[in-house]
């Protein structure tokens, strides 16, 4: 009886990922997937904090994924190594702060570890040559295969045959003439095979999996590192980047204020660790204040707090305030005016 | 056969997913694990992520903004 090789499938949840899995299934290939969190991916459900997006898909399209192909699913935490990633991102950032080379060439890496460590054989992308401008340009797919140290066990069943062979070609373990010759930034042939395969309610083709390419997320980010004077962050920093409105009236210190109930309740999770307003004589926000304040700065928050509840047009709003361990205390204030809210405030 | 609990409150997905994951690979067959969830995303992904591995969900219980779900762990 031959042997059944072994393939760790890198899935993110998109097409691509999705298909190049599949079309190591139907060679007869034993595949499992390996989703990395990086603590940026965009899900469905992060939506879901907000009401107004109760109404799209909360599912995980890494999990729906595996669950279409009928493969297990190994989702792995590389929250802290990831940082390295973005911080000294050897090879830069792509339009915002997505180091998309060095990101794909990491997670590469720790696949390859994943199959040395779990007895697997080789190691699949979703990858097309030339689909992205940044990591899978031609010249730039043998640097994600030799700096990650994958070398010929990395697979793209999606361009192989624009690629040199790879050692699951050349020892025969997978048929190169079934691999595909996909290239560019057309995604009719994906679709055109996604049909073929059966597979309709994928996530949206080439929609962009994290938040690091978002252009209003990575000012946040760079935000952040200015006002802390370092290129640090903490797990609930990148979460708090994806609520709220932000607002930085002074250089050190923000307020993030939620923009509806979804976004309120999830925030409440943060009260015991961030001082925070609330409005008590009209409905309004719950805010959270990232910074060294004083009492004077609380205040001030306080009115710009004001100025998103239902009394902005009032003389008086009273808010409690709960500084740290502190017990809460009321103050009653004049919201801003729309005028006093400056713009450069909003990050 | 024993019964374990994991609080995955104030965690968005996947994070619960991952600590259930990372827990049900501790235990042993037909032990019983019962997490503690705010994200509704939870709803689906943590029973998607029982059916592609084997394990069972045994109930799913939704009050006051909390969602619990009670697994029993079968390895394959």
């Amino acid at each position: 009886m031959s042997k059944q090789y072994k393939a760790a499938a890198l899935i993110s949840g998109g097409l691509d990922s999705l298909l190049a899995a599949k079309v190591m299934l139907e060679q007869g290939i034993h595949v499992e997937g390996i989703n990395f969190f990086t603590g940026f991916c965009v899900e469905g459900h992060t939506a879901a904090i907000r009401k107004k997006h109760q109404d799209k898909p909360k599912r995980n399209n890494a999990l729906w994924s595996a669950e279409q192909l009928g493969i297990k699913l190994h989702i792995v935490d590389i929250v802290e190594e990831y940082k390295d990633v973005l911080i000294n991102p050897k090879h830069g950032y792509g339009a915002n702060m997505n180091p998309c080379l060095d990101c794909k060439i990491f997670m590469v890496n720790k696949a390859k570890q994943w199959i040395e460590e779990n007895d697997f054989d080789f190691i699949i992308t979703g990858e097309v040559m030339g689909q992205r401008p940044m990591s899978q340009r031609k010249e730039l797919l043998p640097v994600v295969a030799n700096e990650s140290g994958a070398d010929d066990l990395l697979l793209r069943p999606l361009c192989a045959k624009n690629l040199p062979q790879t050692k699951p070609e050349l020892e025969g373990w997978v048929d190169r003439e079934k691999l595909l010759d996909f290239h560019g930034r057309n995604r009719k042939p994906q679709m055109a095979l996604a049909k073929e395969f059966g597979f309709e309610d994928y996530a949206s083709p080439a929609g962009g999996c994290c938040f690091l390419t978002d252009e209003n997320y990575a000012s946040k980010l760079v935000d952040l590192w200015q006002a802390r004077n370092e290129r640090d962050y903490e797990m609930d920093d990148i979460m708090l980047l994806k609520v709220g409105r932000h607002i930085r009236p002074k250089p050190y210190f923000k307020l993030i204020i939620g923009r509806e109930e979804g976004e309120n309740k999830f925030m409440q999770g943060y009260t015991k660790v961030f001082t925070h307003i609330k409005t008590v004589s009209h409905a309004g926000p719950l805010c959270l204040i990232d910074g060294p304040v004083d009492k004077d700065d609380l205040e001030y928050a306080a009115q710009i707090v004001a100025r998103y509840s239902q009394g902005k047009n009032e003389d008086a709003v009273t808010l409690s305030i709960t500084r740290d361990k502190e017990e809460p205390y009321e103050v009653t204030v004049k919201p801003l005016s729309a005028d006093d809210i400056k713009q450069e405030w909003h990050v | 056969m024993s019964e374990h609990t994991l609080d995955a409150r104030n965690l968005l997905c996947p994070m619960p997913v991952i600590r259930t994951q990372n827990k049900v690979n501790e235990l042993s067959d037909n032990d019983t694990l019962i997490v503690s969830c705010t994200d509704p995303g939870v709803i689906n992904d943590i029973p998607a992520w029982c059916r592609i591995n084997g394990h069972e969900v045994i109930e799913i219980k939704e009050a006051d903004d909390e969602i619990v779900i009670t697994i029993k762990v079968i390895h394959k």
